[in-house]
């Protein structure tokens, strides 16, 4: 460890970590958004078939599915723990709120917010993770794919339901993550923090849409 | 003559660091043009009166430079307007019957002493860690001899003018001094003096900054939201860029 | 006892350097084992422990706020000026010494002012290494701006925050001292005595005022910034526990009081507003370039500023002063608005105002450049009006906004009502060449001494003499005092000169406590305040001051009598703080009054009525009272008048004339 060992010590260093693996996460979304945007092809799945069995059997894919978990554990465990410790530093809180919004509510709330994610991923992976890359619940099959699997779990709509509050969940996650993560890289330009900023906004509102609008056009029958 | 009003007081009362607190209720007559701070010495001057004890508050200057006043008022670290502190508040900003609820600063690094002071010598400490440029008394060149151009002269003198009063902290869910902090090491990186501690300041202050207990910075603004010299969130970019880049250095 | 001020020989220019190269040292061995304690941690308290410590004393400093940067320092406005001569305009330390001479009335000393122009150079380097962000040009280089009553610029500054920007660069300067272990910082400390054995100053009593307890401190040498006693008048642009506190505690050990009436009142405060104010705001000297002084020509005039039209105002600073106009120093520009409120022509809800207006070199000298920059041709008054104005806001933004804030009225739309008030303290503790008071080992510095500024201070002045003092002076004049006390061991805090100190200072906080009256220690001191602002105040006579004087003693004999302190001694407890500098000002004002009533002259910013010039203006008896007022306290509220003669070999003594 050594030069590195403030990664996990020092409060900065540790924000770090967190903007680290949180860009290297929302670089995984968009690979992720455009996957499940092949849907709205209308060609009854294949294409996102196609994409979905590249990434399933794919060895580099494979590999870099370990480092994405690799960060995301990192992510969560040193969210929680910093979320928790932060907590600690008031241990006498205000009796009265502030009037004036000095501050947006999600970004006070990230470690809310990625509680709910969390939850929220265990419920997709057991959903669609596990199914592609195990042969759990019976498995994929030539005539039951992915695309058709996915059908099946949105005529529901409670995981509909539970889908769209995860992706709202996500977009507030995002909305304040993506500009903070810059903001702990020490990015201070007067064009680009801007346009970072910009950025990020239109990707917190974009690609949390695209990913509710798959459960919400499904169960709406109109995808088949 | 405006006329006189009267407002409700909920004050954080609290004999001293390791006795419990809690609000009492108080009422003041009072009026638009007084300052915040003079509603409180009306408000003394009655319970000294009434064989009561005053409320203990810091404050000195009563112009808004020393730093010294701290109260959250209403949940806002000196009060509801920006860019104050909480002796530049009138009573003009209130309403004739107004609850107003007033705490000290909240913070494990900032213990209270007894109402609403508290204990800020946690910043003094961080900057005795590094907060200043190595030269002693006598050592100096001649002034003009250290050219700063203009506009960097002006920034740094921006992120110079943090009064340290704590309202970041105080703002900050996380109790983090990352504003304070990066206010300072923003105005000493900037400029050519003191660079050679450049990498060495910026860790020691962290760390001591750590030490002292402070939370970690979420980047949630409130900090400079709050901040009544208006020290720009972008202080503490430059802090994370300085930090990282000296811990990556091997300092 | 016969004041000695040891300047040392020879030419005014060769006297520091002189000074300096046969001052005795203390070599570094042996500092290591010399401490000392600095009271006070602004400008010259906070550069003091910090330049001792790096020279290897011991020190431990103290002040009573909670961080050594809360000092008032902080609260400077305008600027610090040094004899650099960047602007190539013809400054030169003789001129600054000369021009800090006259604006002084020809009250201060010459030998103490020479050497203050001559270090006021190296402090700009000092505090530009380090990292004082003062005003640069586009080129890189500092800039100057010009104050009140000199022709050259030599005032540097940092906006309108230079005392914050300097106080911040000492302070940093005393927090790495204390990080390396080299000054032991006593926050929310309060001296409450100075030890004295043997006649030399071996100690102080300070209580914590956390705790409540009184606690002992022994030093070789100890050394006073604690800043002036405006707050002696309760309303002043001072901060609010400002207080002569420990000044008086040493003036009462043994240290001569140096011209104790002589206050400055800067003319440019924002009026009262009611019974209720605790406190005064400046307004920037620097105003006065653009704004133009007014009254109504009718007496009692209620109408609003901007009804009133041009004829029918009396712009009696440029009737009276054509020469400088607007821009006579603070004493005489104070005084002219007295006299205008005095009779009648007052404005604001107080009468006790008078407008301060910007509107015409808005208009005319802003307004009309900027309209030639924007080409445009025959503006009319609206456009003249919001151009200025745009030039105004950049200038002096802050100062409007704050203005505002008080006042919630418009300094755009309507002109700024401003009245004096008591800003700074000239007189102070007597001290020599070194910086010692009478007694032996007890230093002055800073706005807590009385030696640089004669009978009026000169504007950007303060910050330069506190950190000359602090940096540059003490540093090595204190080695011709401690080089003799090598040999003196610590003295254990058991000796019975500290048990005595302290059983004093207790005995007085108990008798606080046990009074148990009915009223608060801030209504006496209002009380305090009103006399003195009455009657010792910009303008004074013998009637007067004999009233005070009685008054005074009344109050303070009614004080140990009705004073209510709530609480115990054993806390933190600010009303009990406050008990005690009270307690101080309701002595120090007698003496102030006693002083004044002794001067039977008038200079500076001590205007007696009685002598004046067919014009009103001071009138000086230089053939009387061309010398220091040092008075040694006898005993108990009982003083003696001692008297240092000032010599000027360099500067010819003249009228002070602005006409």
């Amino acid at each position: 460890m050594g030069v590195l060992s403030f990664l996990f010590s020092s409060s900065i260093g540790r924000k770090l970590v967190m903007a680290v693996t949180g860009v290297s996460l929302i670089a995984f979304l968009v690979v992720h958004c455009a996957i499940n945007a092949c849907v709205f092809f209308m060609d009854g799945g294949a294409t996102f078939n196609a994409a979905a069995e590249f990434m399933a059997h794919n060895l580099f894919i494979r590999l870099a599915e370990v480092g994405l978990i690799g960060g995301l554990l990192i992510h969560i465990v040193q969210g929680l723990s910093l979320t928790l410790n932060n907590m600690k530093k008031r241990n006498n809180k205000y009796g009265s709120s502030p009037k004036r919004t000095n501050s947006t509510w999600y970004s006070r709330s990230m470690g809310l917010l990625g509680t709910i994610l969390l939850l929220f991923l265990v419920m997709h992976l057991k959903d669609f993770w596990i199914v592609s890359r195990f042969d759990a619940q019976g498995g994929l099959t030539e005539s039951k794919t992915l695309y058709h699997f996915m059908l099946e779990v949105f005529t529901n709509p409670v995981p509909v339901t539970l889908y769209v509050l995860g992706c709202i969940s996500l977009a507030y996650h995002l909305l304040h993550g993506f500009q903070s993560a810059f903001q702990t890289f020490g990015l201070n330009h007067p064009i680009l923090t801007p346009m970072i900023k910009t950025l990020g906004a239109a990707f917190s509102i974009i690609v949390p849409l695209v990913f509710a609008s798959i459960p919400v056009v499904i169960h709406l029958g109109l995808i088949k | 003559m405006k006329h006189s009003m009267k407002v409700n007081l909920q004050v954080w009362r609290q004999k001293n660091t390791q006795a419990q607190g809690n609000f009492e209720n108080y009422s003041v007559e009072t009026n638009p043009d007084m300052s915040f701070l003079e509603m409180f010495d009306v408000l003394n001057e009655q319970l000294i009166h009434d064989g009561k004890e005053p409320v203990a508050f810091d404050h000195d200057c009563r112009e808004g430079i020393c730093g010294m006043c701290s109260m959250v008022i209403n949940g806002n670290p000196h009060g509801p307007k920006q860019a104050i502190t909480t002796c530049q508040l009138h009573m003009r900003s209130f309403n004739d019957g107004d609850t107003i609820v007033v705490e000290p600063w909240r913070a494990n690094a900032f213990p209270v002493i007894k109402d609403l002071s508290v204990n800020r010598s946690s910043f003094d400490r961080i900057i005795a860690s590094g907060g200043f440029v190595s030269v002693n008394t006598g050592n100096a060149v001649d002034a003009n001899n250290i050219l700063i151009p203009k506009d960097i002269a002006d920034e740094a003198f921006e992120a110079a003018t943090c009064i340290g009063c704590g309202a970041c902290v105080s703002a900050c869910i996380n109790a983090s001094a990352m504003l304070f902090v990066g206010a300072k090491v923003t105005q000493l990186s900037l400029l050519p003096q003191g660079q050679s501690e450049r990498q060495s300041r910026v860790v020691a202050m962290v760390n001591q900054m750590d030490a002292e207990g402070f939370g970690a910075c979420t980047n949630t603004g409130a900090c400079s939201a709050e901040c009544p010299k208006g020290i720009p969130l972008s202080v503490i970019s430059t802090l994370n860029r300085e930090y990282t880049k000296a811990k990556l250095n091997g300092i | 006892m016969k004041l000695e001020s040891k300047i040392p020989e020879g030419p005014i220019s060769e006297k520091w350097t002189k000074f300096k190269s046969t001052v005795p040292l203390v070599n570094p061995a042996n500092k290591r084992h010399l401490e000392i304690i600095v009271v006070g941690t602004g400008l010259a308290g906070a550069s003091a422990a910090a330049s001792l410590a790096e020279m290897g004393y011991k020190v431990s400093a103290f002040c009573f706020q909670d961080s050594p940067r809360r000092a008032h320092s902080i609260a400077a406005q305008g600027g610090i000026n040094a004899a650099k001569n960047y602007q190539n305009d013809g400054d030169s330390v003789f001129r600054l010494f000369y021009d800090t001479i006259k604006g002084g009335d020809y009250r201060a000393r010459e030998g103490n002012v020479h050497r203050l122009a001559e270090v006021s150079t190296s402090i700009i380097d000092q505090c530009v290494a380090q990292g004082v962000p003062f005003a640069r040009e586009y080129g890189g280089t500092l800039s100057n701006r010009s104050f009140g009553g000199t022709q050259v610029q030599r005032t540097f500054y940092a906006a309108g925050q230079t005392g914050q920007q300097l106080l911040l660069g000492a302070y940093s300067a005393l927090e790495r001292q204390v990080g390396l272990g080299n000054v032991k910082m006593y926050n929310r400390h309060e001296m409450v005595e100075v030890v004295t054995i043997e006649g030399k100053a071996r100690g102080i009593i300070a209580r914590n005022l956390v705790t409540g307890k009184l606690e002992r401190f022994f030093s070789h040498a100890v050394l006073l910034c604690t800043g002036g006693y405006g707050n002696v008048f309760y309303l002043s642009t001072n901060a609010m526990g400002s207080n002569v506190t420990a000044a008086w505690k040493a003036h009462k050990a043994g240290a001569y009081f140096g011209n104790p009436c002589f206050t400055q009142i800067h003319p440019t405060c924002i009026p009262v507003s009611g019974h209720y104010q605790s406190k005064l705001t400046l307004m920037s000297e620097s105003l006065r370039n653009d704004g133009r002084i007014w009254v109504p020509k009718k007496q009692n005039d209620d109408r609003h500023p901007n009804d009133i039209p041009e004829d029918e105002r009396d712009y009696y600073l440029e009737r009276r002063y054509p020469a400088f106009g607007n821009l006579v120093p603070r004493d005489i520009a104070s005084r002219a608005a007295k006299e205008r409120c005095d009779g009648g022509y007052g404005v604001g809800p107080s009468k006790m105002a008078v407008y301060l207006d910007f509107k015409y070199n808005m208009m005319q000298k802003y307004g009309r450049t900027e309209a030639s920059k924007h080409n445009i041709e025959n503006p009319d008054d609206a456009t003249l009006l919001r151009l200025g104005q745009e030039v105004v806001k950049e200038k002096y933004g802050n100062l409007f906004d704050m203005y505002k804030q008080i006042t919630d009225e418009d300094p755009y739309e309507v002109p700024m009502r401003i009245y004096p008030a008591v800003h700074y303290t000239m007189g102070g503790l007597w001290v020599d060449y070194n910086l010692m008071t009478t007694v032996p080992g007890l230093y002055a510095l800073g706005e807590a001494n009385f030696s640089d500024h004669g009978a009026n201070r000169l504007g950007a002045s303060a910050l330069m003499q506190g950190l000359a003092d602090g940096y540059f002076v003490i540093p090595l004049t204190i080695g011709s005092y401690l080089s003799g006390e090598i040999h003196t061991k610590a003295i254990p805090t058991t000796h019975e000169a500290f048990e005595a100190a302290e059983k004093r200072a207790n005995e007085r906080i108990q008798n606080f406590l046990n009074i148990n009256g009915t009223r608060s220690v801030e209504s006496y001191h209002r009380e305090l305040g009103l006399i003195m602002w009455n009657k010792c105040g910009m303008a004074r006579n013998e009637k007067g001051l004999n009233e005070a004087i009685a008054e005074i003693r009344a109050l303070r004999e009614d004080f140990y009598k009705n004073v209510r302190v709530p609480g115990t001694d054993k806390e933190f407890n600010p009303e009990l703080d406050k008990a005690g500098r009270v307690a101080d000002f309701l002595e120090l004002g007698e003496l102030m009054c006693i002083d004044a009533l002794n001067r039977n002259e008038s200079c500076g910013g001590h205007f007696r009525e009685e002598f004046q010039t067919e014009e009103g203006e001071a009138l000086r008896d230089d053939e009387n009272y061309k010398n220091v007022f040092a008075w040694e306290h006898t005993e108990n509220n009982k003083w003696e008048l001692h008297k240092e003669e000032l010599v000027y070999e360099n500067i010819k003594i003249q009228q002070r004339s602005y006409k």
